[in-house]
């Protein structure tokens, strides 16, 4: 299967980022020519969805907030309806450089999700203390079920090709936490092929990652126990992958 | 006891149920809600008009106090309330949600269609407008 920018879906949940969204649309349409791009307002309280539709994306307004999960149900939703073969996730904070876009489809071939993951190599990304630990704690036991080895699997710079693409449209979770490790999870289970390629991460253009220890430590508790969760749950099966991968 | 806390126990008994009942009559309550609470009431009426029964049942399973099992089951009714409670709450944030998504991906189809049709701009700004 070759993946071509015209049937890629760019989706980029967005609550209150008025300052950075229209910046990363245009980014996007301008290293990525002829892929749509899809902004999806997850109840903003600002000009967040004005600013993207003039920057030249397609802008889906949810009246409520939704949370990252539910934002990028919906955007999943309105790929399958508008026939787009491939979704690729990128942050509206500019954070993600549309750049890796390409490397990421690449692997579509071969992957039904690629994550572009931070710490594999590329980039100065970095994290230290207790949320290191938690993110190593909780890659250990990703890559287990996803039979591949991740390195980053909060990431939300994800492609995510057909096959998945049917399945997250359906059963995205939208608990918290469950954007990026219950999607792993219930992915994997169906037989997804999961990969992950290095991509290098900029500097968020507001705030800072929080090292406090506390915060550190609850994350990792709310994610074991979304892990476990998300295990526990009889798996949702995909048909078989059509042919060999081309 | 005191003829006086009879009446009282009934009466209380009597009036729960009269509530549970009526307002199932008037659609005010759904069956599946209300089944836990008619219950309660029936248990309630049945040991204020018997009190011997409770006193029994006490000493069947082995309560030496017999009003700690009326806490004991009140309690556990009360809890059980409350997790159908948290239960519909969680099914109807999942059809809210749903709903949510429906309603912004009609309003994005419904943009796309007046942008193509001439001489719809005005519905199309007043919508945006109402936002």
């Amino acid at each position: 299967m070759t993946v071509t920018l015209e049937h890629t879906l760019i989706v980029m949940p967005a609550l209150n980022e008025e300052a950075s969204v229209a910046d990363v649309v245009r980014e996007v349409k301008a290293k990525l020519p002829g892929v749509s791009c899809l902004v999806v307002d997850d109840g903003s309280s600002d000009s967040t969805a004005a600013v993207a539709q003039a920057a030249g994306a397609a802008v889906l307004r949810l009246p409520l907030n939704l949370g990252v999960g539910g934002a990028m149900r919906a955007g999943f939703k309105y790929a399958l309806d508008n026939g787009y073969e491939c979704v690729v996730q990128v942050d509206s904070d500019g954070q993600h450089n549309p750049e890796s876009v390409p490397l990421l489809l690449e692997q579509l071939g071969e992957a039904d999700i690629v994550l572009g993951a931070r710490f594999a190599g590329e980039g100065d990304y970095r994290v230290r203390g207790p949320r290191r630990w938690a993110m190593v704690v909780l890659s250990t036991v990703l890559s287990r079920i996803c039979r591949t080895p991740l390195t980053d699997t909060t990431s939300g710079f994800k492609a995510t090709g057909p096959r998945a693409l049917r399945l997250f449209a359906v059963h995205y979770p939208a608990e918290y936490l469950g954007d990026t490790i219950e999607s792993l999870v219930i992915a994997a289970r169906a037989g997804c092929v999961i990969r992950q390629v290095p991509v290098s991460m900029r500097a968020r253009v507001g705030g800072t990652p929080s090292h406090n220890p506390f915060k550190a430590a609850a994350y990792l508790g709310r994610a074991i126990l979304a892990l476990l969760f998300a295990l526990s749950r009889p798996p949702i099966l995909l048909p078989e992958r059509k042919g060999a991968p081309a | 006891m005191s003829l006086a806390s009879y009446a009282l126990g009934i009466f209380a008994a009597l009036f729960t149920l009269g509530v549970v009942v009526e307002m199932l009559r008037r659609r005010r309550l759904k069956e599946r809600h209300a089944v836990w609470w008619f219950i309660a009431g029936l248990l309630a009426l049945v040991i204020s008009v018997f009190p011997a029964t409770l006193e029994w049942f006490a000493g069947l399973v082995g309560v030496e106090v017999p009003v700690n099992l009326v806490f004991f089951v009140s309690s556990a009714i009360l809890f059980l309330v409350c997790l159908q409670h948290s239960a519909e709450l969680t099914t109807l944030e999942e059809k809210v949600r749903v709903l949510t998504e429906e309603s912004a991906l009609l309003d994005l189809r419904l943009e796309g269609i007046e942008r193509r049709t001439p001489g719809q701009e005005d519905g199309s700004r007043g919508r945006q407008a109402g936002r």
